[in-house]
């Protein structure tokens, strides 16, 4: 799934992360948790001139200051790239600030509360096993293309009330939004105008034939003066429904199997201890959160000491900020049984993420119903584990087999 | 043991709703997924670590635990 992306002229090699970090570079694509610990040795906020201006939060206390300070950082830009059109996409609520912020948000909040997902719980379980239906007699398989990948994309299709057969459709929009269009407008303009036409055409089938799913509600939504909301809205809201649903999930699921591909006493532990995976699936959230935000600067202000200018966006990693060993004791290992875990991989503050305990299910299930059917599975040595390009890190590539080592 | 209360500061919750995992006999969630204390927050006998527990796992460091 992963396509090479080449690099623009204006980006060399990295030869100095802590002046001139690159997140699209490919060692950081590879493994970016050794980068990190380098740059938060050197500062708790660091820069590059690259993607015309950026800085990035290196431990915790600052990412958690920058993702509660709406009023210096702006989250109308939330994706750092190589060109800042005037224009931006919108997406309410991800890319509102107050006071747009909170009423759009809240618009989104009822159908994922953690009550709404037990009803969708089930059907979850059903899609998890209908895929290993389809590779466990080959005794092997790659883990994120044949299952990881289509358990995010038939929920969330489910919520929306579109078709889970249209899955293949949406990969590739939010490959070409998420991936390549980071470095190429075009096709990213492109992707969100078919994403758009799809809706539309969801929308207006709906008017005639009303029904009990997500669009239906952004439809039927109104603004706190009781009209409709704008036509821009519902779509933007749609999209970013449907993008955030997908990619993210799906990288942290991929990076759970790929963790308990490479490690049996964890693994073993969760098959011996079922009522562990809850706990577990938090310490799977920290370690390997797929999510990084971006912010814009509008004001000047300063930072864990730092001073930071407006002109410059803002590379929120959360991923780095629960790996800061002075939030989390052995913030580099996984300890499965963590029991104090107040991570960010959902983001801290308003813009929290409205779909983690759709996010949570979908992981929880994911993960026992494939250690149910294949308690036993490693990485297959004569495979590549490949990883993500971009704004969501999770594997593209996991190639296991079942069973034990021979 | 000292009777514990605990509550939940409504401007710092954001619906994390861990807390209603760790600890379901003490918390509440509303219809946005954000959580309250059950009635005046007072910790019943056996569930003192249940609200420690909850406590140190808000990301937004929401929850109040008091001794009294």
């Amino acid at each position: 799934m992963s396509d090479a992306v080449s690099f623009l002229p204006k980006h060399p090699p990295v030869t100095d992360w802590v002046n001139d970090f690159d997140h699209t570079d490919p060692r950081w694509t590879e493994n970016p948790y050794p980068i990190w610990d380098e740059l938060r040795s050197a500062s708790p906020v660091v820069h590059t001139d690259r993607f015309l201006g950026c800085y990035m939060p290196t431990t915790y206390e600052a990412v958690r200051a920058i993702a509660n300070d709406t009023e210096h950082f702006s989250s109308r830009r939330i994706i750092v790239r190589d060109i800042r059109p005037e224009q931006t996409a919108k997406a309410p609520p991800i890319t509102s600030d107050p006071p747009e912020h909170k009423p759009a948000k809240q618009l989104l909040l009822p159908p994922f509360t953690p009550d709404a997902m037990k009803k969708l719980e089930p059907r979850v379980r059903a899609i998890c096993n209908e895929l290993i239906d389809e590779f466990i007699a080959d005794g092997k398989c790659d883990a994120a293309a044949r299952y990881a990948k289509h358990i995010p994309v038939r929920a969330i299709a489910h919520m929306l009330g579109i078709p889970e057969k249209d899955g293949d459709l949406f990969i590739k929009w939010i490959h070409e939004i998420l991936e390549l269009g980071i470095k190429d407008q075009q096709i990213l303009m492109k992707a969100a105008e078919e994403m758009d036409i799809y809706f539309a055409g969801h929308i207006e089938h709906r008017k005639t034939h009303p029904s009990d799913d997500l669009i239906t509600t952004m439809m039927n939504a109104k603004t706190k003066d009781g009209r409709p909301l704008e036509d821009d809205h519902v779509r933007g809201s749609l999209r970013l429904l449907l993008i955030a649903g997908i990619d993210t999930t799906w990288s942290a699921i991929g990076a759970a199997l790929w963790h308990l591909a490479k490690t049996p006493a964890d693994r073993e532990r969760l098959v011996k201890e079922p009522a562990l995976m809850p706990v577990a699936v938090e310490e799977l959230l920290r370690a390997y959160s797929p999510v990084t935000m971006a912010r814009e600067v509008m004001k000047e202000t300063t930072i864990s000491g730092c001073p930071v200018r407006p002109g410059n966006m803002v590379l929120l990693s959360f991923p780095a900020a629960n790996r800061d060993p002075a939030m989390f004791p052995d913030a580099g290992k996984v300890v499965i049984d963590r029991k104090e875990n107040r991570h960010a991989a959902f983001g801290l503050g308003i813009h929290r993420c409205v779909g983690s305990n759709l996010a949570r299910m979908e992981m929880t299930v994911a993960l026992e119903e494939w250690l149910k059917r294949i308690p036993e599975f490693r990485l297959d040595p004569a495979g590549k584990v490949t990883w993500s390009e971009g704004t969501v890190r999770g594997p593209r590539q996991l190639p296991v087999l079942f069973g034990k080592t021979a | 043991m000292a009777k514990l209360k605990i509550h939940v500061d409504q401007d710092k919750c954001q619906g994390n709703a861990s807390c209603k995992s760790l600890a379901p006999e003490l918390f509440e969630l509303d219809e946005y997924g954000n959580a309250h204390e059950v009635g005046d927050g007072t910790v019943p006998a056996g569930l003192e670590d249940k609200a420690w527990l909850a406590q140190t796992n808000c990301p937004e460091i929401a929850i109040e635990v008091t001794e009294e």
